[in-house]
């Protein structure tokens, strides 16, 4: 028999305090509504959130783990690209 | 025993939303997905909640006192008095969420009329579970339209639950003493006037199912005065085994 899973969605939740959702699990759901729901019923109930987003996971397109030197290791002697690295006059400083 | 309308009104409110909570509670471990498992689990307790509320208030205005858990626990089925709906078995995990669209969508004018009652414990309560009852209705009716219009197999599983629940919603809107002396006091809504705004929920919903609505027909069942199904006993068997082998016993 040919088993129709239920396709995966990623959750995203917005806790009261924070400003910006964070990824915290996921559930399978039919449809995008009844994945709101399910991440409803599934991760907000001690009060975790007061926004929800779910995405299909199959649209996340991810970066390649074995490009991880390639992609994210030249930046790590390029210490003029951090504020931190430059000096400011005194007149500006704090800022 | 005789109740007081005012009791007894606030029996059947607390009566059903103990009932159906304990049902829904017979899913833990069985649900289809874990995600509904959750769902139906987050609902029951809602309503075991509910019922909570419920029953403390009406121990208040019995002359015996009775606590929760006295009500709850130690009275036999002939007392309760839920909508007998509420007590019938479970069946396919499609029928459980049409039986909760329908009562949910009754509790809901139930709640939204008692914010307003003059018994100020009541309308509290009734202003607190509007908020769950509105989530139950919702995730319950997104379930009925999706098995109602899914498959044939869920449509025609739909359909059956349909014609099997649909005579005992007869009972919700049945006219009798209780209902005209709560609302003569303007403690209640009497449940009769709540058909329309029932239907109009109702409706709509189970055309979008795309579900035939069955024809009225004369069944009446009484649960809420007190007459109830085989399934009330068995059920309240179980609930109630632990108070009665070990009565008062606390954990």
């Amino acid at each position: 028999m040919d088993r129709k899973e239920w396709p995966l969605w990623e959750v995203f939740i917005r806790s009261r305090n924070g400003l910006d959702h964070k990824h915290c699990g996921s559930v399978h759901a039919p449809d995008a509504g009844m994945a709101l729901q399910s991440a409803r019923d599934v991760y907000t109930r001690r009060q975790e959130g007061v926004s929800i987003w779910v995405v299909r996971a199959d649209q996340i397109h991810a970066s390649d783990p074995d490009a991880k030197p390639e992609m994210f290791d030249p930046a790590e002697d390029k210490i003029y690209r951090h504020p931190t690295f430059y000096k400011l006059p005194d007149e500006v400083d704090h800022m | 025993m005789t109740y007081t309308a005012h009791l007894e009104y606030v029996l059947r409110l607390g009566d059903s939303a103990l009932i159906l909570g304990q049902r829904l509670s017979e899913w833990c471990g069985h649900a289809p997905v874990l995600e509904e498992e959750l769902a139906l689990a987050n609902v029951a307790l809602d309503l075991i909640g509910q019922s909570r509320l419920l029953l403390t208030h009406a121990g208040r205005l019995e002359a015996a006192r009775r606590d929760e858990d006295q009500l709850a626990f130690l009275r036999p089925d002939h007392q309760y008095r839920n909508l007998t709906l509420v007590e019938l078995p479970n069946g396919d995990f499609g029928r459980t969420v049409l039986r909760n669209f329908l009562f949910t969508a009754f509790q809901r004018p139930v709640w939204e009329a008692l914010v307003s009652s003059c018994d100020t414990e009541l309308a509290a309560i009734a202003e607190k579970s509007l908020k769950e009852t509105r989530y139950h209705l919702r995730h319950s009716a997104e379930w009925v339209v999706r098995l109602g219009d899914g498959t044939d197999e869920s449509h025609a599983r739909m359909q059956s639950a349909l014609d099997y629940l649909w005579p005992y919603t007869t009972e919700f809107f049945t006219e009798d003493a209780v209902d005209d002396q709560v609302a003569a006091a303007a403690l209640g809504v009497a449940w009769p006037e709540l058909q329309p705004a029932w239907e109009a929920s109702v409706h709509p919903v189970l055309t979008e199912a795309a579900l035939a609505i069955p024809a009225r027909t004369a069944f009446r069942s009484r649960g809420k005065a007190g007459g109830h199904s085989e399934h009330l006993g068995h059920l309240l068997a179980e609930m109630q085994h632990l108070q009665r082998a070990c009565p008062g016993a606390q954990w």
